[in-house]
């Protein structure tokens, strides 16, 4: 039954003389008043079927809580699960900055009740700016996904071109959106990858590309882990032919890999979870755009640009939207794609770890990321039957691991290192039948020597 | 010298009573953008060292790596202590008013209410933030099952069959839409033949601007004379071509459409699918569906119905509502209980694929489902109908502000939010809204316009949702009549505005120049340096 003198902690006009003092002051006999627009075919009569409330907090909680017990984390169960959502630590200062009710709680104020969010905003896009050396960097969309779909949007609309090039290791998941996204527009074709070194095969790139090529993209790192070597010629053939060259790149990386402008990216994108953000079952993702500060390039971005500027007192940075009429909030249907609630708060948090790490943090990192992997694939590759793929191409944090001469597939690998409390790679042999039973493993600076040795021993025992 | 304990003044002095406005000062650090900060040399944070065996056995791990790879030159990122890192953080924050600092109601159409503090720490347990989303399912079946649980939820409250919360937010959640609707039509065969989406002048951009995305024309229908969306140029604009109607009910308006099930028949009737944006259901929880109004597709904001925080403008969630016959093109994976155990379902042929990563925003979904299962089905009610209370009040209050009016349906009650005009005090005064806005900034509060174009002449939007008391509105309505009378009195201290913030008023200029516009620091400096030499 329904309680008629509930009052709701969340709703302060619940209070039932509140009410009846604000019924009275608008000349309203009752609630149904408000309504009385709404035709009675199209009433809802009933009461919504829905569980009965838990009024208390502490109800609440332990409700939630007690569904969030059946879940078992990465905290207790040893992973290597990576393949676009990675393990990366999250410094404190991160959360606590991200935690802030000042910037949880905002959301589209000016810039004057809302200096701090495009301060923060603009110092991410500057940061961005620097780990990419590009001199124009959006607030983030959505995930990477979105930032790659849009950068090829992009390039079709800067070329008036309609065919993008991608690379058949690109990630499944993130191709099907691709092409969801740019159907009406753009055709999506496929370069092979060579087998050995599943890096692209050029010659397959040359036959495909036309005078209607908007865009050739590569992942760097690839979906598979490998770094794509030949990046430099293939954007050298993507610029001969015309097109631009788009990299989808995994920002954790540059502090040792190059930015991809070093190699002729024109447009540069890719997904920020890595710096800073948990993997939160796969909610942790935002989207980065860059490109070289050309007006034939900014004009095409979709996304809200922070600029600096000026006010009326010396000494004041001002900031604001830098080209606003491109956008749909301007201009509606008229704008590039559109423009909304995506994932600033996440923009904010990379911008806080990237400051954090600063140069040396990045270089490090980078670096023993790259050596735990080459731990792990020189441990892995003594366990009887098992193999790396790709041996002779530079890995970052992702490898291939073939199970193939081991008689035994990734998922009853995966089902006997979960009885150790271990996750095993993402089984790949469903997105890629040619590579039979092949998983893919991520290993980060969260993992440690014994973790890695601990992976290895199980491996040997499952596989025995 | 001595110090007697006690001095005798016979009674407390008597701290004066507050003023009708509150002395309301923005915090002003004058904080350096991050890159002044720099130290050479400081740390922020120290990766974990890989152990000795790792690096012996891993050599020189760039021997293998391409010089044109390899990173010559370090990011020149800001070097800095933990504490300084922190401290401008925390600083920039205090210059940002989150709706927990102020009587959010001037960002109308965007339902800004609490978001409560206890769903936040139930996002942020570890057995949430620490879940990888391939993790085996046994392992993940609390959260699916927190997912499912709210699909049904908003099954219930929508009435549709099946809901996908995959869409990152709202704009997203439309497009994710309008592509289920274009897959629909071409499954029928009638893909090439339907390219047109109508829509309306006060429905949001993105719907718009998504369905010019997924490939159609738009064909935009404006209000008529009372404020509805134009029903006669609807029946102009419906043919065979056309792919849907993307509506909203109410409008930024608040007025609901008492015709809504005719427009939608007469979209029905040549063919085509009827998508109900509810970005804002929050005036009509309880009272009116997207089921009982004939709609085909439907979706909400979890951020903004649901109280999921705002972000900064993300991250959000979107959650879109299909009927059965949508239903086989929703995004994959779907999320299926076998009545032991949730799975995931990868098996739908006709699926239009992803939209986003994996199944959505987990944090925000976990924070919604807790929001509902907080209120249950009478405390939904009681949101919209204190929402709908709370905005009638303040419409009644607003209107009586010299100079302020609330164009078409005059007379009618309105549902969450309002579209008022200050087209009267601009003329009379030559304030213009968005000035007030900047007013209303010296008061700690926001105030916004509302979306482009101005239809309504001197618009702004709001919304005050159940969030707000008796009281935060009195005191919106003190501030705005304050302004109104400034704008009367003494002009000049709007056009002058703000005083009480962070910074001054910007300069634009440089917003629209290519060669004095600047993304980023480098930018920035580079285009000081050669305007210098130059």
């Amino acid at each position: 039954m329904r309680n008629k003198q509930l009052v709701y902690p969340y709703i302060p006009n619940s209070v039932p003389a509140t009410k009846a003092a604000m019924l009275q002051a608008v000349g309203a006999k009752s609630m149904e008043d408000f309504y009385a627009d709404i035709p009675e075919s199209i009433r809802f009569r009933g009461r919504l079927n829905l569980p009965e409330p838990l009024l208390s907090e502490a109800a609440l909680v332990r409700h939630v809580e007690g569904l969030l017990a059946k879940n078992q984390s990465t905290r207790e169960v040893l992973s290597f699960l990576g393949a676009g959502c990675a393990p990366h630590h999250v410094p404190a200062v991160c959360d606590e900055v991200n935690s802030r009710s000042e910037f949880l709680t905002a959301y589209a104020g000016e810039p004057y009740e809302d200096h701090g969010r495009f301060q923060a905003l603009f110092e991410y896009e500057s940061m961005m700016g620097e780990l990419l050396n590009m001199d124009v960097v959006n607030v983030p969309v959505y995930d990477g996904f979105q930032a790659s779909a849009t950068a090829l949007r992009m390039a079709g609309r800067i070329t008036g071109r309609s065919l993008a090039l991608l690379p058949a290791t690109v990630m499944p998941d993130k191709l099907s959106k691709i092409r969801d996204y740019l159907r009406p527009d753009m055709q999506v074709a496929l370069v092979a990858f060579d087998e050995a070194t599943g890096l692209m095969d050029l010659s397959d790139l040359q036959k495909q590309i036309n005078a209607q090529t908007a865009a050739v993209l590569i992942e760097n790192p690839s979906y598979l882990g490998f770094l794509e070597t030949q990046a430099e010629q293939i954007g050298q053939i993507a610029h001969e032919n015309g097109a631009l060259f788009v990299v989808d790149v995994d920002p954790i990386t540059l502090g040792v890999i190059n930015p991809p402008v070093a190699y002729g990216g024109d447009i540069v994108c890719g997904d920020i979870q890595s710096l800073g953000m948990h993997m939160n079952f796969g909610g942790g993702h935002a989207g980065f755009i860059a490109t070289r500060d050309e007006e034939k390039f900014v004009m095409e971005f979709p996304s809200r640009l922070f600029g600096i500027a000026t006010t009326r007192v010396e000494g004041e940075y001002g900031f604001g939207d830098v080209a606003y009429e491109r956008t749909s909030f301007a201009v509606r249907e008229e704008g590039k794609e559109w423009v909304g609630t995506a994932a600033a708060l996440w923009g904010i948090t990379a911008g806080v770890y990237l400051a954090l790490m600063g140069p040396q943090g990045m270089r490090e990192l980078g670096e023993g990321i790259m050596q735990r992997v080459r731990y792990a694939v020189s441990k892995l590759n003594q366990a009887p039957g098992v193999k790396t793929r790709f041996p002779n191409t530079p890995h970052f944090k992702e490898f291939v691991v073939d199970f193939n001469a081991t008689g035994r597939t990734v998922q009853q690998i995966n089902d006997a290192l979960q009885l150790k409390g271990i996750f095993g790679g993402k089984d790949l042999s469903a997105e890629f039948p040619s590579l039979g039973q092949c998983a893919l493993y991520c290993v980060t600076e969260v993992h440690t020597q014994a973790d890695i040795d601990r992976l290895v021993q199980a491996i040997e025992e499952a596989v025995r | 010298m001595t110090h007697s304990p006690v001095k005798k003044l016979g009674a407390p002095k008597a701290v004066a009573p507050k003023p009708a406005l509150r002395r309301f000062h923005q915090a002003r650090w004058d904080e350096p953008i991050i890159f002044e900060l720099s130290v050479a040399g400081q740390r922020g944070v120290l990766p974990p060292e890989p152990e000795a065996a790792i690096v012996e056995t891993a050599g020189d791990v760039f021997d293998n790596v391409p010089a044109s790879l390899q990173r010559k030159h370090p990011p020149a990122l800001p070097e800095m202590a933990q504490l300084h890192v922190l401290r401008h953080y925390l600083r920039l924050s205090q210059e940002n008013l989150g709706v927990d600092l102020n009587i959010d109601v001037g960002q109308g159409t965007c339902t800004m209410k609490y978001s409560p503090k206890v769903n936040d720490q139930l996002a942020r347990s570890h057995r949430l933030t620490e879940l990888h989303p391939l993790q085996p399912l046994s392992t993940v079946q609390g959260i699916l099952e927190v997912m499912y649980r709210l699909e049904g939820m908003l099954k219930e409250i929508s009435g549709m069959d099946r809901v996908t919360l995959q869409p990152g937010a709202g704009s997203a959640a439309i497009y994710t839409n309008v592509s289920m609707i274009r897959a629909y039509h071409e499954a029928r065969g009638e893909g090439q033949q339907r390219t047109e989406v109508i829509t309306t002048s006060f429905s949001h951009p993105s719907n718009a601007a998504a369905a010019k995305v997924a490939g159609y024309r738009i064909i935009t229908l404006p209000p008529d004379a009372d404020g509805y969306p134009d029903f006669e140029a609807l029946k102009a604009a419906v043919s065979e071509r056309t792919a849907a109607l993307l509506i909203t009910n109410p409008e930024d308006t608040g007025i609901f459409n008492p015709r809504i099930e005719a427009f939608v028949e007469l979209v029905h009737s040549v063919g085509g699918l009827c998508s109900y944006d509810q970005a804002n259901a929050n005036g009509i929880l309880g009272i009116t569906r997207a089921r009982e109004a004939g709609f085909d597709v439907c979706h909400f904001n979890l951020h903004k119905t649901f109280s999921t925080p705002h972000a900064c403008g993300g991250p959000a969630a979107g959650a879109c509502g299909v009927t059965e016959a949508i239903a086989p093109f929703l995004p994959t994976p779907t999320i299926e209980f076998d009545g032991t155990r949730y799975y995931l379902d990868y098996n739908r042929p006709q699926s239009i694929g992803k939209i986003r990563p994996w199944y959505g925003v987990a944090p925000n979904l976990l924070r919604a489902y807790a929001w509902i299962m907080s209120l249950g089905a009478d405390g939904l009610r009681e949101v919209a109908e204190v929402a709908v209370l709370n905005n009638n009040y303040l419409m009644h209050n607003v209107l009586k502000i010299r100079g302020a009016s609330a164009p078409y349906a005059k007379g009618k009650r309105r549902i969450e939010q309002v579209r008022y005009s200050w087209e009267q005090l601009s003329e009379e005064t030559g304030v213009h809204s968005e000035e007030i806005g900047y007013r209303a900034a010296d008061f700690g509060t926001h105030y916004w316009t509302s979306h482009h174009p101005f239809v309504v002449p001197e618009p702004m939007t709001l919304e005050p949702t159940e969030s707000y008391s008796q009281q935060d509105l009195d005191e919106y309505i003190r501030i705005l009549n304050h302004i109104a009378e400034e704008a009367y009195t003494d002009p000049e201290i709007i056009h002058t505005a703000p005083h009480n913030s962070t910074v001054h008023r910007i300069d634009q200029e440089s917003f629209d120049d290519p060669e004095a516009w600047a993304v980023t620091w480098r930018a920035y400096q580079r285009k000081l340096k050669k305007s210098q030499e130059s």
